[in-house]
């Protein structure tokens, strides 16, 4: 892991810092939009590093605390059933539901897989023909390709024990959403490293334009996040407002084809609703037509599962003040309890 | 589950203090003291880099009695064997044992085995209790750390925890990285002799470095203060920790030890510990303070500062 060493050095996360108070002259509010920026801010106490009057405010990019309850509440309905091996990345074992989470109903009996890749579930779905294999298909534009694969690969290979319950958001919508909000503070955004090596960053473009918002697209680690907010209170204080890439690393224009090319065979875009936020117009990915076959609410008949009363209806104001004890006591490990962060952010 | 459901039912003054070994004073029948203590060992695979259950059995009670300043004299050995577990398989694990109790210097003397139907178990379940003596006079413990004690690591964390996880995940490094599995009766024996005034020791197993230091600053009502670039890291294991998404902090470790230790005699049982083969990496990665009382703060690489926060249950891998 030599090649991550430089992105964590004091040297130059110093030297950043320093070209960060030479620039700001006034405050400013910014929002990183992943939930892994988040989880970097946090890890190394960036924002203790910053000059007074830098606010960062955390964004909604967390796709395991987006989640709507009722989708976890169907997942839960399909982990319970006795046929199945219900298979979910780690860190939505935690996330509760209305009767508890998934880690509970594994201490109950329930076969809950954690998988690293989801053809690993393609894998579990082939050796064990007499199960249904169902796989809790969350995340942003980052997890749409292996999560497509895993459908795409299951249908290569003839499979019908084989579904996913999709849940799947998109970062463009929700950004819109906050500014669209009337007590909207954000005023430039660390952009989703991650998402655009897939999806890459033309998508932003109208964006940054139309609300007149710089969008710094910016990688995890330390010395790229202190990158990302030099460009983007560069831009404030010169009064642009442009896309810039500050992870040329990973990331280019138009995003990785092939990743696309997939995602558009197996996905297409639907109206989502996210937990502590409500729905957001074309802000999520559902099967297309010639994959339904292994949509799981379908095969399970779990649709019908909605939750009442405990989804926020309507995006409430961003926060203010310090947000570093409220980090500290939610988000340092992200999961279940950020769901609450999200909620107020947005 | 200790809090709600044990210790209500079964607490008393020994018990409930939830030390590593329980301590228990044999006057006025004789002047040293008992340490008593007992585990269970789960492990999938039973054999990985470095070790194998029957080892990680002996060393890891040994290092509960160890870890109280305790010489370990005996261990029981009681088996729960699952039907249709190849016999070599068990006599690999047993012959492993009888290795580590005369490398730990201890006697196995009584045991029990059961045998459990094909599906009831899985492959081999052992639990072992040790007893060892506490010489008069020596008091180790986690609620007696003052602000200013430094804390010392004995060397690299997450070994074991990243050692098995690289089997289950059939992650492959340039060099086998192997389980840290070690008895440190020895290392303690000779910490204790330059330094009879070490407050507590714990070595950081199942929830690593983070869930000992949280253990004892809630004890002793203090708070830790880290430097992450003091905590030494393999490569590999912060490698692994990349990929698999955790935090070598929380990773389990079988052979190493934290000492809590007086700011004044942190140098000379530093020394000694760099003498000693199972302390060569030895160092000092943070200090007790009276801020923050109960809570594990780090001061990161980059110079700011984190809330290490305590680990509820098992560390999960982040997608987010």
């Amino acid at each position: 892991m030599k090649f991550l060493d430089e992105y964590r050095d004091e040297a130059a996360a110093r030297k950043l810092v320093r070209a960060i108070e030479d620039v700001a002259t006034r405050s400013w509010t910014i929002m990183e939009v992943c939930g892994g920026q988040t989880h970097t801010i946090v890890k190394y106490g960036i924002d203790e590093l910053l000059p007074q009057g830098i606010e960062l405010v955390h964004g909604p990019g967390c796709p395991v605390c987006v989640t709507a309850l009722e989708t976890i509440d169907r997942a839960h309905a399909i982990a319970s059933r006795s046929d199945v091996i219900f298979c979910s990345f780690g860190d939505m074992l935690r996330v509760p539901g209305s009767a508890g989470d998934l880690l509970q109903l594994k201490s109950h009996g329930s076969d809950v897989r954690v998988v690293y890749s989801p053809l690993d579930a393609v894998a579990i779905a082939a050796a064990h023909p007499g199960k249904q294999v169902a796989f809790f298909a969350i995340g942003f534009e980052t997890t749409a390709p292996p999560n497509a694969m895993a459908v795409w690969m299951a249908a290569r290979r003839g499979l019908t024990n084989f579904s996913v319950l999709v849940s799947h958001v998109l970062v463009p919508p929700a950004m819109t959403a906050i500014l669209e909000a009337p007590d909207n503070r954000v005023q430039a955004f660390l952009g989703p490293g991650h998402v655009c090596t897939v999806v890459g960053y033309e998508e932003y473009e109208p964006l940054a334009s139309k609300y007149r918002v710089p969008i710094v697209i910016t990688g995890f680690e330390p010395v790229d996040m202190l990158e990302g907010l030099l460009l983007a209170i560069r831009q404030l204080e010169e009064r642009r407002a442009e896309v810039e890439n500050a992870y040329g690393r990973a990331v280019r224009r138009e995003g990785n084809p092939a990743s696309r090319a997939l995602i558009d065979e197996v996905f297409e875009v639907c109206d989502r609703k996210w937990r502590g936020v409500g729905n957001i117009p074309r802000s999520g990915l559902r099967l297309t037509p010639a994959y339904a076959t292994f949509d799981a609410e379908q095969r399970f008949a779990v649709s019908a599962i909605e939750t009442q009363g405990l989804q926020r209806g309507r995006p409430s104001p961003i926060s203010s003040g310090p947000a570093r004890s409220r980090l500290h006591s939610t988000i340092a490990s992200c999961s279940a309890t950020a769901a609450v962060v999200a909620c107020r952010l947005i | 589950m200790i809090h709600h459901l044990f210790l209500p039912v079964l607490g008393n003054e020994i018990l409930s203090r939830l030390e590593d070994q329980a301590s228990c004073s044999l006057r006025p029948h004789a002047e040293a003291t008992l340490a008593f203590t007992t585990d269970s060992f789960v492990v999938r695979p039973i054999f990985f880099p470095g070790g194998d259950i029957g080892k990680l059995a002996v060393y890891g009670t040994v290092n509960d009695l160890a870890m109280g300043g305790a010489t370990p004299l005996f261990l029981s050995a009681a088996f729960i064997l699952e039907e249709g577990l190849p016999i070599d398989d068990l006599r690999r694990v047993v012959v492993s044992m009888r290795e580590a109790c005369d490398a730990a210097a201890v006697t196995l003397v009584t045991g029990d085995t059961k045998v459990v139907d094909r599906g009831k178990g899985d492959q081999i379940f052992i639990t072992t209790s040790g007893v060892g003596f506490v010489p008069a006079g020596r008091s180790l413990s986690a609620a007696s750390c003052r602000a200013g004690d430094r804390i010392i690591l004995s060397g690299t964390i997450g070994d074991h925890g990243i050692a098995i996880m690289s089997v289950r995940e059939n992650l492959e490094f340039e060099t086998t990285l192997e389980s840290d599995t070690a008895a440190l009766a020895d290392l303690t024996r000779v910490m204790l002799e330059v330094c009879p005034g070490i407050r507590c020791m714990r070595d950081p197993t199942r929830g690593g470095v983070s869930s000992a230091l949280h253990e004892i600053a809630a004890a002793s009502h203090v708070g830790m203060s880290l430097s992450e670039t003091a905590i030494p890291v393999r490569a590999e294991v912060s490698g692994a920790c990349e990929i698999l998404g955790l935090d070598p902090l929380y990773v389990a470790n079988e052979g190493k030890l934290i000492a809590i230790v007086p700011r004044d005699e942190a140098d000379r049982v530093i020394e000694v510990m760099r003498a000693h083969p199972l302390g060569a990496r030895a160092a000092v990665v943070g200090e007790v303070v009276d801020e923050h009382r109960g809570m594990v703060v780090m001061r990161s690489r980059v110079g700011g500062e984190r809330v290490v926060t305590m680990l509820a249950g098992e560390q999960l891998p982040r997608i987010c």
